[in-house]
C-alpha cells in the first residue's frame, strides 16, 4: 500500500541552558494509508516530540528538526509557508492529546469548538457547520448532541471531553489521525469506549492513526504495525503480532514482560512486587503474608457533601459522596478500593482522617474510636495514619528543601527531640532509597518517581500503622509506577504496615492487594480476598469492570458492542433522599457482594 | 454592594462627629462670632442636641433621600453642586479606564507574543516608565508641551466658551478635544499595570494544552492570540481594572486640578482649602457609588467571559 507519511532520518533537538540535546536520533519510518501505527516507548523518548514534529507544531526556541525530512502525502513538510502548513493542520493532519481536561477551550461551547475547524477548512457558513458540528458529536456518540452542543467543556466529564476532541479532529476527514496517549487519563472503562470509538471511525472514515502510548496492552487493541522507540531511537518495528509473538530487540522483551496480565495472581495467595523493565528476574522478597488482626473498621461509614445555592447560601441539595461502606483492614495487609473517578473512593480515604467530615458511621483504629474524639485526640491520632496523594508535583511544597518537609511531621508532633532529628530524616531516606544528599535539594530537581518517594518518606515519618495511598502511582510512569510500587511492598514487608490502595488501575491492585473492594456510586458494591474477587466477580459491575481492562494480546480486541457501560448516574439528590442501608450476601469465604441497589 | 454604602455612609457621620467643632461653630465663624444662646439655637435649628443614635439615623434617611446638606462656601445645596460636577468626572474615569484597558491589552498582547524580544523590552520601559511617573509630574510634562510646544489641544477646562454654535457635534468635539489631555494623563499609570499583567497572563495562556489545539486546528496566528488566548487571559486584568477603579477615581482628583477640569476632584480640592466639610462627605458618598458600581460592572464582565462564574 501506499506511504501517507514517511519520515527520513529525523533529528531533533532541544536547546537547553547546559547546551543542544538530541531528543529524536536518526528516526525513520512511514505510515501507510488507513492504517494504525502504533508509537510505543516510555516518558522522555521522543515520540510525542515526533508526533509534534509532524503537526509542525514543535514549541519554537526549544526543539528544532536539525536534519531529515518528513513527507506527508509527498509533499515536505519542511518546504511549506506557514499559511500552507495551516490549511493542513486539522484538515488533512489532525491531532488528539493526552489531557482532555485542559485540551478545550474553557470559554467556548464544545459547538463552536467542533464547528469552528469545519468552518475553518470546510467554507460552510455557520449555519451549516453547526448542523455537521452536532452530527459530528453523535457520532462520537455524545448523548443528546443537539443540546449538549450548548455546553461549554466543564459541564462535560472527562470521557466526554475526549470524544469532543476526537469529533474536532475527524471533523473534516483528515488522511491521518495523531493520537498522542489520549487515554492515558482516564478511567479504565472510558479507555475501554474511546480506543473502540477510533477503532469504528477509522474503519468508518479509512483515516490512517498514529497512536502513541507507552502501554503494551493499549498497543494490542489498537494497532496494525508498532514502532519502538527507545530514548530517541527506534528500536524495533513490526507488525503487531511479530512484536507480540516474536520480539527481537532487548528492548521490546523486556517491556512486553513488565506488562501485568490481569489474572496472572489468580494462583497467589500474597502480593507480589511488580516486574521491572529489563530487570532479568524478579527480585525475590518475603512474602507479605500480614496477620489477621484487625487494625481498621469502618462500619456504615457515610459522607455527604452539602451543595449550596440561592442568596442565602443554604444547603439545597447533597451530594452522596459515600453511602453506608463497611470494611476491615488487617495488621500488615493491604486494602484495595478501585472504581471509575467519582465513585466516591477517595472519599472514603479522607474520611477516615476526617479530611472531609463523615456524616455518620463508625471509624475504629485499634480500638480507638476516631469519628467520636476531639480536635486535640484527632491530632494524635492523626499520626497513625498517613496520606500519599496523588500528584507528586502538587503535593510537595516548591520553596522548601527536602529536609523539612520530611521532618516537619516530627517537628509538628515534638516527637522527636533535635540532634536526633538529622539521623532520623537520614534514616528515612535510605528507607525510601533517595542518597541522603537529597536532603537540601528541592522538589524540582526531582523526578516524579523520586517525589513520590519523599511523599512516602514524609508519611513513614511519624511510624503510622496505616498508610493511605490516594492514587499514589497514577501520575507516574509505568516503570517507575512498578519502582514506587516494589518500595511500598518493602515496607510493609518489613515494617508490618497496612495499605488502603486507591487506585483505578486494576492489574496494579491484582499485584498488590490482599482484598480488594470495589465502589460504584458511593456503594461498596463487592468486597473479599483478592483471589476471590479476580477469579469469581459477582456483581455485574465488577464483571464488567474486569471486562474493560485492556488485554496484551492483539488476538482478543474489544469492539463497542462488547462494551456497555452505562454513563455514571448523579450522585447529587435532594434533601429528602433516604437512600436504603447496603445489605450483602457472602458468596465465598470473606466474599460479599451487594444485593440492594447501587444504581448500576 | 448596599451595605458598603450603608458603611461609609456611618463612617462619614462618624468623621463629621469626630472632628472638632461643628456646623455652628463653622456659621458662627463665617457670621464673624455668635454667643451661647445663638449657638444653642443653631444646634436646636440643626437637630445637633438629640441623642448620637438619633442624629446617626437622621444623618442615614437625609443621604437616602439624596439630601447631603448644605454648602456654606458656594451657598448652594451639595447635592446640587455635586451633580453639576458629576458628569465630568464619570467622563473622564471611564474614557481614561477604557483608553488604559485597551493600549494595555494590546501592548500586553503584542509584548507577550515574543517575551524576549526587543518588542516586549521596550513595552516592559514604557510600561515602567508609566507607573513610576507620578501622575501630577505626568499632567504637567503633557500640560507644558502642549501649551508651548504643540499647541493642538486645549489644557484647561471642558468647554470653550467662545464658541456660539448650537449645533450638538461641535460642542461634542469640543468636549472631546478638552478630554484628550486629561484623559492620556490619567491612563497612563493605569495602561502600565494592565499591559504587564495582560502580557504575564497571555504568557501563561499561551503554555496552556487549548492554545495546542487551537493551533493543531489549523487555526491563524491571529486567531490562536486574539480568539482563543486572549479571552482567557483577560480575567485577571478585568479583575484588577475593578480594584483599581478606586485609585482612577483618586488619581482623577489629581488630573483635575493639574487641567482645572470641572468635576468633582476640584471642587473637592476647593472643598478642602475651604474646609466645606459637607462638600467633602458628598463627595465621598459619590466617589464611593461610583467604586461599587465599577466593581459590579466588573463582576458582571467576568461573568459574561466565563461561564463558570457564578455570581
Amino acid at each position: 500500500m501506499e506511504d501517507l507519511v514517511s519520515i527520513n532520518n529525523l533529528n531533533i533537538e532541544a536547546r537547553t541552558r547546559a547546551g543542544t540535546l538530541k531528543v529524536v536520533n536518526d528516526l525513520s519510518f512511514t505510515i501507510k494509508k488507513s492504517e494504525t501505527l502504533c508509537v510505543v516507548g516510555e516518558s522522555g523518548c521522543g515520540k510525542s516530540v515526533t508526533a509534534l514534529s509532524l503537526m509542525s507544531l514543535l514549541p519554537e526556541g526549544i526543539l528544532k528538526v536539525s536534519s531529515g525530512d518528513i513527507l506527508f502525502d509527498n509533499t515536505n513538510l519542511a518546504q511549506l509557508s506557514e499559511a500552507e502548513l495551516e490549511g493542513i493542520r486539522g484538515n488533512e493532519i489532525s491531532m488528539i492529546f493526552q489531557e482532555p481536561m485542559t485540551s478545550l477551550n474553557p470559554l467556548f461551547t464544545v459547538g463552536e469548538q467542533v464547528s469552528e475547524v469545519i468552518r475553518r477548512h470546510k467554507n460552510l457558513n455557520k449555519e451549516k457547520a453547526w448542523v455537521s458540528a452536532v452530527e459530528l458529536l453523535d457520532a462520537v456518540k455524545i448523548p443528546n448532541p443537539d443540546k449538549r452542543a450548548f455546553d461549554y467543556p466543564f459541564q462535560l466529564s472527562g470521557g466526554q471531553r475526549q470524544r469532543v476532541m476526537i469529533a474536532i479532529a475527524l471533523a473534516c476527514q483528515p488522511k491521518i489521525l495523531i493520537a498522542d496517549e489520549p487515554t492515558t487519563a482516564l478511567d479504565v472503562t472510558i479507555q475501554a469506549e474511546i480506543l473502540a470509538l477510533i477503532n469504528r471511525l477509522k474503519e468508518e472514515t479509512g483515516t490512517a492513526v498514529m497512536f502513541i502510548t507507552h502501554d503494551m496492552a493499549v498497543v494490542a487493541q489498537m494497532a496494525d504495525r508498532v514502532v519502538v522507540m527507545h530514548p530517541g531511537k527506534k528500536v524495533e518495528e513490526g507488525t503487531v503480532h511479530e512484536i507480540f509473538n516474536n520480539p527481537q530487540h532487548e528492548y521490546t522483551k523486556s517491556l512486553l514482560a513488565a506488562v501485568p496480565k490481569l489474572g496472572e495472581m489468580a494462583s497467589k495467595k500474597y502480593p507480589e512486587p511488580m516486574r521491572l523493565v529489563g530487570e532479568k528476574k524478579p527480585k525475590a522478597l518475603k512474602p507479605i503474608i500480614g496477620t489477621n488482626e484487625p487494625l481498621l473498621k469502618v462500619n456504615n461509614l457515610v459522607t455527604r457533601y452539602p451543595v449550596k445555592g440561592g442568596v442565602l447560601r443554604r444547603t439545597v441539595a447533597r451530594v452522596h459522596a459515600v453511602e453506608d461502606v463497611s470494611f476491615t483492614i488487617m495488621k500488615g495487609k493491604t486494602l484495595s478500593l478501585v472504581g471509575e473517578s467519582g465513585c466516591g473512593k477517595s472519599t472514603v480515604g479522607r474520611s477516615l482522617i476526617r479530611l472531609v467530615e463523615p456524616t455518620s458511621g463508625d471509624v475504629n483504629l485499634d480500638g480507638q474510636n476516631i469519628l467520636s474524639l476531639n480536635p486535640k485526640d484527632m491530632r494524635k491520632a492523626r499520626s497513625n495514619i498517613q496520606m500519599v496523594f496523588q500528584d507528586p508535583f502538587s503535593s510537595l511544597n516548591p520553596q522548601r528543601p527536602l529536609f523539612d518537609q520530611v521532618a516537619e511531621p516530627l517537628r509538628n508532633y515534638g516527637t522527636v527531640k533535635r540532634e536526633v532529628l538529622q539521623e532520623k530524616i537520614g534514616d528515612l531516606f535510605d528507607r525510601v532509597k533517595l542518597p541522603r544528599s537529597f536532603m537540601q535539594r528541592y522538589p524540582h530537581q526531582l523526578s516524579g518517581g523520586q517525589r513520590q518517594r519523599i511523599a512516602i518518606a514524609r508519611a513513614l515519618a511519624l511510624n503510622p500503622k496505616l498508610i493511605i495511598a490516594d492514587e499514589a502511582v497514577s501520575a507516574l510512569d509505568v516503570s517507575v509506577q512498578a519502582q514506587v510500587l516494589n518500595l511500598m511492598m518493602e515496607l510493609q514487608v518489613d515494617l508490618g504496615l497496612s495499605f488502603l490502595f486507591i487506585s483505578h488501575d486494576m492489574a496494579v491492585v491484582e499485584r498488590v492487594s490482599h482484598d480488594v473492594g470495589v465502589m460504584y456510586l458511593g456503594r461498596l458494591v463487592e468486597i473479599g480476598p483478592r483471589p476471590s474477587i479476580f477469579r469469581n466477580p459477582q456483581h455485574p459491575y465488577t464483571q464488567d469492570l474486569l471486562k474493560a481492562v485492556p488485554i496484551a494480546d492483539p488476538d482478543k480486541r474489544k469492539s463497542e458492542r462488547d462494551l456497555n457501560f452505562k454513563p455514571l448516574p448523579s450522585p447529587i439528590h435532594d434533601l429528602t433522599h433516604n437512600p436504603a442501608p447496603s445489605e450483602y450476601k457472602e458468596v465465598a469465604k470473606n466474599h460479599f457482594v451487594l444485593t440492594t441497589d447501587c444504581g448500576y | 454592594m448596599l451595605l458598603v454604602l450603608l458603611v461609609v455612609v456611618v463612617l462619614n457621620f462618624l468623621m463629621l462627629h469626630l472632628a472638632p467643632g461643628d456646623i455652628a461653630d463653622t456659621i458662627a465663624q463665617t457670621m464673624g462670632g455668635a454667643d451661647e444662646q445663638d449657638m444653642a439655637e443653631l444646634r436646636k435649628q440643626y437637630g445637633l442636641d438629640q441623642p448620637f443614635f438619633i442624629q446617626l439615623f437622621n444623618y442615614v434617611v437625609r443621604v437616602a433621600l439624596l439630601d447631603f446638606g448644605h454648602s456654606h462656601f458656594y451657598n448652594l445645596p451639595v447635592f446640587d453642586l455635586i451633580m453639576e460636577r458629576f458628569p465630568a468626572t464619570l467622563l473622564l474615569v471611564f474614557s481614561a479606564q477604557i483608553l488604559s484597558l485597551f493600549v494595555g491589552i494590546l501592548l500586553g498582547v503584542y509584548a507577550a507574543q515574543n517575551p524576549n524580544g526587543l518588542s516586549s523590552l521596550f513595552v516592559n520601559m514604557f510600561s515602567l516608565f508609566g507607573y513610576a511617573a507620578p501622575v501630577f509630574w505626568t499632567g504637567i510634562l503633557l500640560l507644558i508641551a502642549f501649551s508651548l510646544h504643540i499647541p493642538i489641544f486645549p489644557v484647561s477646562g471642558m468647554r470653550d466658551i467662545t464658541i456660539e454654535s448650537s449645533n450638538f457635534f461641535v460642542h461634542f468635539f469640543d468636549v472631546l478635544r478638552h478630554l484628550f489631555l486629561p484623559m492620556i494623563t490619567l491612563a497612563s499609570i493605569f495602561f502600565a499595570y494592565y499591559s504587564r499583567l495582560c502580557r504575564a497572563s497571555m504568557l501563561e495562556v499561551l503554555g496552556a494544552d487549548f492554545v495546542r489545539t487551537a493551533k493543531a486546528k489549523g487555526l491563524s496566528k491571529k486567531d490562536v492570540l486574539l480568539k482563543h488566548a486572549l479571552k482567557n487571559s483577560l480575567s485577571p486584568v478585568i479583575t484588577f481594572a475593578g480594584l483599581s477603579f478606586s485609585a482612577v477615581v483618586s488619581g482623577a482628583i489629581l488630573v483635575e486640578t493639574v487641567y482645572s477640569w470641572p468635576g468633582l476632584g476640584t471642587l473637592a480640592f476647593n472643598s478642602i482649602i475651604s474646609r466645606d466639610t459637607p462638600v467633602l462627605l458628598g463627595i465621598l458618598i459619590f466617589s464611593t457609588l461610583m467604586v461599587t458600581v465599577g466593581n459590579l460592572l466588573t463582576d458582571l464582565t467576568l461573568k459574561a467571559l466565563d461561564p463558570r462564574i457564578k455570581i
